[in-house]
């Protein structure tokens, strides 16, 4: 293929419109530069002849009294010694008696009196044979090809008597230099087109093309698995290109959306995915567990005043008190059986947590428009809303802000809390939700994994957001479904 | 000489400016004829010459131009003219019905000559090369521009007829020049006055010509009255002419048409062209 149609179409558009304006300038140049040559040329013709016939008339009685230092002034008449500018002129006049020999001339150097016209060259002998053969009544208009002259040919004659004819002779190129103004006149008007329209084409291609590169960029990128983006650029118009950008505007967005709704289903399949595993663990771990503490209790109750034995069951009983703290904040008992939640419940997790916020400089401000008990388990929301307002607590700065919002309507729960505090990475935020993710030395790294699991349990969802040192989590529980 | 013809003349003046006889006659313009002899081209001066005679003669001055010699000499002998200017040839040709006027002085002389004349780079050195050429003469009753060549011919035993290849009259000496100079004619015959008086005016058209000989002088073209003019007039108008080269105003004129001054003049001058014209026959 032609490496040119290959081009860019910032390059092509431009490049194809100024070829274009070119041609059409030249074109339109050309037409009117030819109209201007004939007008000139049909103008001499037409001249040329009434010239002739006059010369003619004037000639008749010269030529009759053979004067011919008359029939010269007069031939000479229309003639100018020098040539004056863009003035078409005859090369030369001259008039033949009936033998077809020169009566007179304009320039009798060349053509001097009385000599056989054909004689003269081999277009002169041309010329004599074709008056000879048809004398036209009326002046003609004579042309050879291949000749670079014109003749005019008149009859010398009155009332039919016919004398000789009178010859105006034209160089074809006589009116070149006239012909050369009109043609310089039209260049310069194309030129000054041309100077206009290029710019302009080259503009408005430019600007076309440079936002349809980066449409075409932008979608090879998104074809080659890139994350898609908006063009930088937007196009302000309604016409097609407009409506291509608004189009791949929307194409973006919903791909953005599919994206995020991936990495959430994935999100969301790996936490219940380790949610069912930790469960199914904790289970297994907890029911010998429960024996085991309860023979140990056993133990203990026998086993008399043996110290180290004492000392050393007391120590297995930490343990696997520990183990089983650890297993059962892991078992998510949704179903547990559990009184209505009430707005009192709000105050009393308010007031668990003041001591943690005191120690911490942090103020905990609830907005909440709860006024009568939701139909939702008071042990697991006040357990979220611990979760949620301790994890705020201690991800907050120093004297910062905790805000919690809590919405009660159309039987929906919201909860929202809010505070300031270093951002969390991204990678952090991927797995938020997962336990033992952001332990810390307050906690086991449990809390927020429980709270997910507790939510999933109630048919709600959560979302966390963090952006520009501000964490925020939003929560919607459904409510009064006889859970 | 000269200077008796002035007293003779002067004398006629004061016997003829009698109050009483000018009286007789009513203030008719006099009609003085021109020739090719004046270039046709100097209008302006011939307008100024007729206002000074007039100023001179205290009546109107007509002048009428006619391009050939004839064509003036009949209206001279139709009486339609009083005085003409006319070529030396005419005047010996019709000398019975003419009186001689007064005769311009050319290089302070009363003669002129013809010059034969050929295209610039034409080698021709005598008329007998010219043969089967095209010839132009400036008038059938031109001396210098038409019985001349002729007669030279003659000299040389060849017959003008049939010498030529063709030959045209232009009417006008300058147009002999003309004609030459332009390629129109190989040749032409024309006066050294006019010859002489272009090279200093118009340059250019005599460098495109070359003089190949000159002929013997002859008596200066003449001004004639028709002999029917009352001799007061004929004395006051010859009074005027030959009065120019006293004033001022006369002289410039005379300087614009490359002359001298007028003397009175006798029929002998022209007796050389007499013989040329019995010569070749045209009489």
């Amino acid at each position: 293929m032609n490496p040119l149609f290959d081009l860019s179409f910032r390059y092509k558009v431009p490049l194809w419109g100024s070829v274009l304006i070119v041609a059409a300038t030249l074109a339109v140049s050309a037409s009117l530069t030819k109209q201007a040559y004939d007008d000139l040329k049909s103008d001499l013709l037409h001249s040329s002849v009434n010239l002739s016939r006059t010369l003619a008339k004037t000639l008749f009685p010269v030529m009759m009294h053979e004067e011919v230092w008359r029939a010269f002034e007069i031939i000479r008449a229309p003639l100018h010694d020098e040539p004056k500018g863009s003035l078409v002129e005859p090369e030369i006049i001259f008039a033949l008696d009936n033998r077809q020999r020169v009566f007179v001339s304009s320039q009798p150097k060349s053509l001097s009196l009385s000599a056989d016209i054909r004689q003269l060259g081999e277009e002169y002998a041309r010329l004599a044979d074709r008056i000879g053969e048809r004398p036209e009544p009326d002046a003609a208009i004579i042309e050879f090809s291949g000749s670079r002259r014109i003749y005019i040919a008149a009859p010398v004659a009155e009332e039919g008597a016919r004398l000789g004819t009178l010859v105006i002779v034209y160089a074809k190129d006589v009116f070149l230099p006239r012909f050369k103004n009109v043609a310089e006149r039209g260049a310069m008007i194309g030129l000054l087109v041309l100077a206009v329209l290029v710019p302009i084409n080259w503009y408005w291609g430019q600007r076309t093309a440079t936002t349809l590169a980066q449409l075409a960029s932008s979608i090879g990128k998104v074809a080659q698995g890139v994350p898609p983006e908006l063009p930088l650029e937007t196009y302000a118009y309604r016409d097609e290109l407009g409506q291509l950008f608004e189009a791949y505007g929307l194409m973006v967005k919903a791909l953005q959306e599919k994206v995020l709704l991936e990495q959430e289903m994935i999100r969301s399949e790996r936490l219940a995915a380790i949610g069912r595993l930790s469960a199914g663990i904790a289970h297994e771990i907890n029911n010998p567990l429960g024996g085991m503490l309860v023979a140990l209790d056993n133990f203990k109750r026998r086993a008399g005043n043996d110290e180290r034995a004492l000392k050393t069951v007391a120590m297995i009983e930490r343990g696997l008190t520990q183990v089983r703290d650890t297993v059962s904040a892991m078992m998510v008992e949704a179903k547990v059986k559990s009184r209505d939640f009430v707005p009192q419940d709000v105050e009393d997790v308010q007031m668990l947590l003041s001591g943690e916020a005191r120690k911490r400089g942090v103020v905990v401000r609830v907005d909440s428009d709860i006024v009568e008990p939701v139909a939702l388990p008071a042990t697991l929301v006040r357990q979220i809303l611990m979760n949620l307002l301790l994890n705020a607590v201690q991800a907050s700065d120093p004297s910062g802000i905790v805000r919690c919002t809590m919405r009660h309507a159309d039987n929906k729960l919201t909860i929202e809390t809010e505070n300031a505090g270093r951002a969390m990475p991204p990678e952090v935020m991927s797995h938020l939700f997962e336990p033992f993710v952001n332990s810390s030395d307050a906690g086991h790294g449990l809390g927020l994994w429980v709270t997910y699991q507790i939510v999933l349990k109630l048919g709600g969802h959560i979302t966390a957001e963090s952006r520009d040192e501000l964490t925020h989590f939003s929560l919607l529980l459904p409510a009064g479904e006889g859970l | 000489m000269k200077f008796l013809i002035g007293v003779v003349l002067l004398a006629a003046v004061v016997i003829f400016a009698d109050p009483t006889f000018s009286a007789e006659q009513p203030a008719k313009a006099l009609r003085v004829g021109l020739t090719a002899t004046v270039p046709d081209d100097q209008y302006r001066l011939i307008e100024e010459w007729r206002r000074y005679m007039e100023r001179k003669l205290k009546r109107r001055v007509e002048f009428i131009r006619r391009d050939s010699y004839i064509e003036t000499m009949d209206l001279l002998r139709l009486k339609k003219l009083d005085f003409a200017w006319i070529c030396d040839y005419p005047f010996v040709y019709f000398r019975s019905q003419v009186r001689l006027l007064a005769v311009p002085l050319y290089h302070g002389r009363p003669y002129y000559r013809s010059y034969l004349i050929v295209s610039a780079a034409n080698p021709a050195t005598s008329i007998a090369q010219l043969r089967n050429m095209v010839f132009a003469y400036a008038d059938p009753y031109s001396n210098t521009g038409y019985l001349t060549p002729r007669y030279q011919l003659h000299q040389i035993g060849e017959d003008p007829a049939r010498f030529f290849r063709q030959t045209f009259f232009t009417w006008s000496h300058r147009k002999v020049v003309e004609a030459v100079a332009t390629g129109m004619a190989d040749g032409g015959a024309v006066s050294s006055q006019v010859w002489d008086t272009l090279a200093i005016v118009k340059p250019e058209l005599t460098a495109a010509t070359r003089i190949v000989s000159e002929s013997p002088e002859y008596g200066f073209p003449p001004f004639v009255a028709q002999p029917s003019v009352p001799e007061k007039d004929f004395r006051d108008f010859q009074k005027v002419l030959l009065g120019m080269a006293a004033d001022s105003e006369g002289r410039a004129l005379l300087r614009r048409l490359n002359l001298d001054g007028f003397i009175a003049g006798s029929p002998h001058l022209y007796d050389k062209v007499a013989r040329m014209m019995n010569v070749v026959g045209e009489k």
